[in-house]
C-alpha cells in the first residue's frame, strides 16, 4: 500500500507551462500541418549528452511535453519532426541523411543545441562533418549549452500550439 | 437478414470507431495522473490519426503485397468483429454467423497478417516482434477455445447472441463457478492480445522487449494511422466482448431506437469501467520478463480447463 500512498500525497508534480516571450521567428510552411500533434525522433547525430539530458528531461513529469500533443517515437517513419543534437560527426553524417529521407513529409528537422546549429566547442575537430545544416536542411533552431528544459518546450510549443 | 438488424450492425462498427481512439485517449490520461503528470487531452489518439492520414505514405523497396495488404486485412477484420459482437443488441443482423469462434479467428487473423507484415519488411525489429506476437498468439489460443468451451456448454450454443440471451434468462449463471473461472482466463488472454502491461508495455518505444510496436516501425502515413485504429478497436472489441458476454445486463433484446440508446450507454459504462481498472492497474505493475509471460498464460490456461471441467460436473 506505499505506492497508492505516495501517489496521492504526491499528487501532480507538473509545472504551468513555461512563458513564451521571445520574439517568434516564422514557421516553416510544413508546421501548419503538424498542428495539435507531433510526434519526434531524436537523432544523436554526435552530441556529449547534454542536450539529450535536457530533452529527456522536457518529457518527464515536471515539464510533460506530452500535454502539449508532443510524443516521442521509435522510428522516423512515425516521425513529423527529427530532432538532432551534437555536431554531425563523419560516422552520423550518412545515418542523418538515412534517416531524414526515412521521415514521411511534411516534416521538419530541428537543431537542439549549440553544437547541432554551428559545431560549438568541436568546431574544426577532425572527426566532425559540420553542423547540422550543412547535411539536412534544418526548419527550426533551439540555442543554448545545453538548452533549458524550458526553452525546448517553448519551442516545440510553436509548432503544436501557435 | 432485416434492415434493422444490418442498422445494428453499422451502428456498432460506427459506435466502436468513434469511441475506441477516446477510450485509449482516457487510459493515457488516467495512468499520466497516476504519474503525476497532467498527460495529452484525451482527444489526443484522433488528432493522432487526422495527422497521419494527411501524411505521405513511404513504403521501403524490399517490402512485398503482405506489407500494404496487412493495415486493410487487419482494420477489416476489427471492423467486422465490431459488427459481430452483441455490443447494442442481440438481435444483430451478422448473429447467424456471430459465432464464438468466427469472432477469435476474425481477430487472430489480424494477428498473423501483422506478423507477416513485421517480418516483410525484413529488419531486425520486426522478426523478433513476430516471433514473439507468435509465440503469445500459440499460447493464448488453446486458452480462448477451452474458456470458451465452458461458456457454449451452459448455454448449449457457440452462438455470441444465444449465450447472452441465455445468461439474461438465467441470471445466475453469470456468478456460477464456470463463469467465473471462464472470465478470469479470458481477461487474461484480452490483456495479451491487446498488448498491455504486463505482457507488453503500450509506452514503450524502442526497447528490446516491444512486441506490438516492432511490427509497425515500418509503417508510415495513412498505413500506420489504420494499424493505430485497428489496435484501438481491437482493445475495444475485447473489453465489449468480456463485458457483454459475463455482464450482459443493459444489452437491448429488440431493435427498438429507445432500446438500443439505452445498450449504447451501459456498453459504454461497462468498457469506460474495463479500460479505467486496466489503465489503474498498470501503472501499480511492472512488465514481465519475456520467457515468464508464458507462465503467466498457462496459468489463465489452467483457468479455462477447470472451467471446463467445472462446468461439465454442474451441467
Amino acid at each position: 500500500m506505499r505506492l497508492p500512498r505516495k501517489i496521492i500525497r504526491t499528487g501532480r508534480v507538473t509545472e504551468p507551462a513555461p512563458v513564451d516571450a521571445g520574439p517568434r521567428p516564422a514557421l516553416p510552411p510544413a508546421a501548419d500541418r503538424l498542428r495539435g500533434s507531433l510526434q519526434i525522433r531524436q537523432v544523436d547525430a554526435g552530441s556529449c549528452n547534454g542536450c539529450e539530458a535536457e530533452f529527456a528531461a522536457a518529457f518527464g513529469p515536471v515539464y510533460d511535453a506530452e500535454r502539449f500533443g508532443v510524443r516521442l517515437v521509435a522510428s522516423p517513419r512515425h516521425a513529423d519532426a527529427l530532432v538532432v543534437t551534437g555536431p554531425v560527426t563523419k560516422n552520423m553524417a550518412g545515418p542523418l541523411v538515412n534517416t531524414f529521407e526515412a521521415t514521411p513529409g511534411p516534416k521538419l528537422v530541428i537543431a537542439l543545441g549549440d553544437c547541432a546549429r554551428d559545431c560549438g566547442v568541436f568546431a574544426g575537430g577532425y572527426g566532425v562533418a559540420g553542423s547540422v545544416a550543412d547535411i539536412v536542411p534544418v526548419d527550426i533552431e533551439i540555442p543554448g549549452c545545453p538548452p533549458t528544459p524550458e526553452a525546448i518546450i517553448v519551442a516545440l510549443r510553436r509548432i503544436v500550439d501557435p | 437478414m432485416s434492415v434493422s438488424g444490418i442498422a445494428v450492425a453499422l451502428l456498432q462498427v460506427a459506435l466502436t470507431i468513434a469511441v475506441a481512439p477516446v477510450l485509449v485517449g482516457l487510459m493515457r490520461k488516467i495512468r499520466a495522473r497516476l504519474e503525476g503528470r497532467i498527460g495529452p487531452p484525451i482527444s489526443q489518439p484522433w488528432r493522432d490519426l487526422r495527422k497521419l492520414l494527411g501524411k505521405q505514405r513511404l513504403v521501403s523497396a524490399n517490402t512485398g503485397w503482405v506489407f500494404s495488404l496487412a493495415p486493410l486485412v487487419l482494420i477489416a477484420s476489427a471492423a467486422l468483429v465490431a459488427a459481430i459482437v452483441p455490443f447494442l443488441s442481440t438481435r444483430s443482423a451478422l448473429d447467424q454467423v456471430g459465432d464464438l469462434f468466427a469472432v477469435v479467428y476474425l481477430l487472430l487473423l489480424g494477428t498473423v497478417f501483422l506478423s507477416l507484415a513485421g517480418l516483410d519488411a525484413g529488419t531486425a525489429f520486426g522478426g523478433m516482434g513476430a516471433s514473439r506476437a507468435m509465440t503469445i498468439t500459440a499460447i493464448a489460443e488453446p486458452t480462448v477455445l477451452v474458456a470458451i468451451f465452458a461458456l457454449s456448454v451452459s448455454s448449449g450454443s457457440s452462438n455470441l447472441g444465444a449465450i447472452v440471451s441465455s445468461t439474461l434468462a438465467n441470471p445466475s449463471t453469470a456468478a456460477s463457478p464456470q463463469s467465473l473461472l471462464a472470465f478470469a482466463a479470458l481477461a487474461v488472454v484480452t490483456i495479451a492480445e491487446t498488448g498491455r502491461l504486463p505482457v507488453d508495455n503500450p509506452s514503450a518505444h524502442l526497447e528490446l522487449t516491444m512486441i506490438h510496436e516492432a511490427m509497425i516501425l515500418e509503417y508510415s502515413g495513412p498505413d500506420l494511422a489504420l494499424l493505430e485504429l485497428a489496435a484501438h478497436l481491437r482493445l475495444v472489441v475485447f473489453l465489449g466482448l468480456l463485458a457483454n458476454l459475463f455482464v450482459p445486463w443493459g444489452i437491448a433484446t429488440t431493435v427498438q431506437p429507445l432500446h438500443l440508446l439505452g445498450a449504447a450507454a451501459a456498453v459504454l459504462v461497462k468498457i469506460t469501467v474495463l479500460a479505467a481498472i486496466i489503465a489503474v492497474v498498470e501503472v501499480f505493475i511492472a512488465k514481465l520478463r519475456l520467457f515468464r509471460v508464458p507462465e503467466l498464460l498457462a496459468a489463465s490456461f489452467v483457468l479455462a480447463f477447470l472451467a471446463v471441467t467445472v462446468s461439465f460436473f454442474l451441467a
